[in-house]
């Protein structure tokens, strides 16, 4: 598999099957939602599911958009993708333990990209930053290898 | 003097009880905040910096 390949999977170049058919030079909007410890999530997550999400003060079912002002790219023969700025969710009070984030494109049906999870936590009436990986092969938070 | 957002509303720092923690592990760096008002959590936040990522390719199998 060609290294441009691999990158272009993460700008939608290509499209083997019959659907969606896409614009141009518009980057599709990310979502990161968050989930309590208690929902399942993982790589048979297909779309973003209101079920076993976060509820709390000043927290929006769906979650936050992500910043994505850096095009994926590619070094080595790594095709890689990291969103521009760290996931924050600002002055809500989760009182319910989470431990997960789901990454999924917004317009495209709220399919989903990528589950992560960390250790479980709380928020009260402050905020919830995720901060990024280092955008680089191997260590962004997306990479096809 | 600096403010602190809390469930009472906003507070001057100085009138709280300030505590901070931090946990290193494989998967993340957790740095922690907490305000106490009387033995009450009034304010918490979690700044985490992830350090796994997904992984897909031919000869690596994915992570997560």
């Amino acid at each position: 598999m060609t290294t441009s390949f691999k990158t272009e999977i993460l700008t939608a170049t290509h499209n083997f099957g019959t659907a969606p058919t896409r614009g141009t030079g518009v980057a599709d909007t990310f979502k990161a939602a968050l989930y309590l410890a208690s929902a399942s999530l993982g790589a048979g997550t297909t779309v973003y599911s209101s079920t076993g999400e976060v509820t709390g003060t000043n927290y929006t079912a769906g979650g936050v958009t992500v910043t994505n002002a850096t095009a994926p790219t590619n070094s080595g023969t790594t095709a890689y993708w990291t969103p521009s700025a760290s996931i924050t969710y600002t002055n809500v009070t989760l009182s319910t333990s989470f431990d997960a984030v789901l990454i999924y494109n917004s317009s495209q049906t709220n399919k989903a990209v990528s589950v992560h999870t960390f250790g479980a936590q709380t928020i009260t009436a402050g905020t919830f930053t995720l901060v990024m990986p280092t955008n680089g092969p191997g260590t962004a938070l997306l990479n096809i290898a | 003097m600096a403010l602190v957002n809390t469930t009472k509303g906003e507070m001057e720092e100085s009138l709280l009880e300030k505590k901070e923690g931090t946990v290193d592990n494989d998967n993340e760096t957790v740095l922690w905040t907490e305000y106490w008002l009387d033995g009450e959590l009034v304010h918490r936040s979690v700044h985490m910096t992830l350090k796994k990522f997904n992984l897909m390719g031919e000869a690596v199998a994915a992570s997560f």
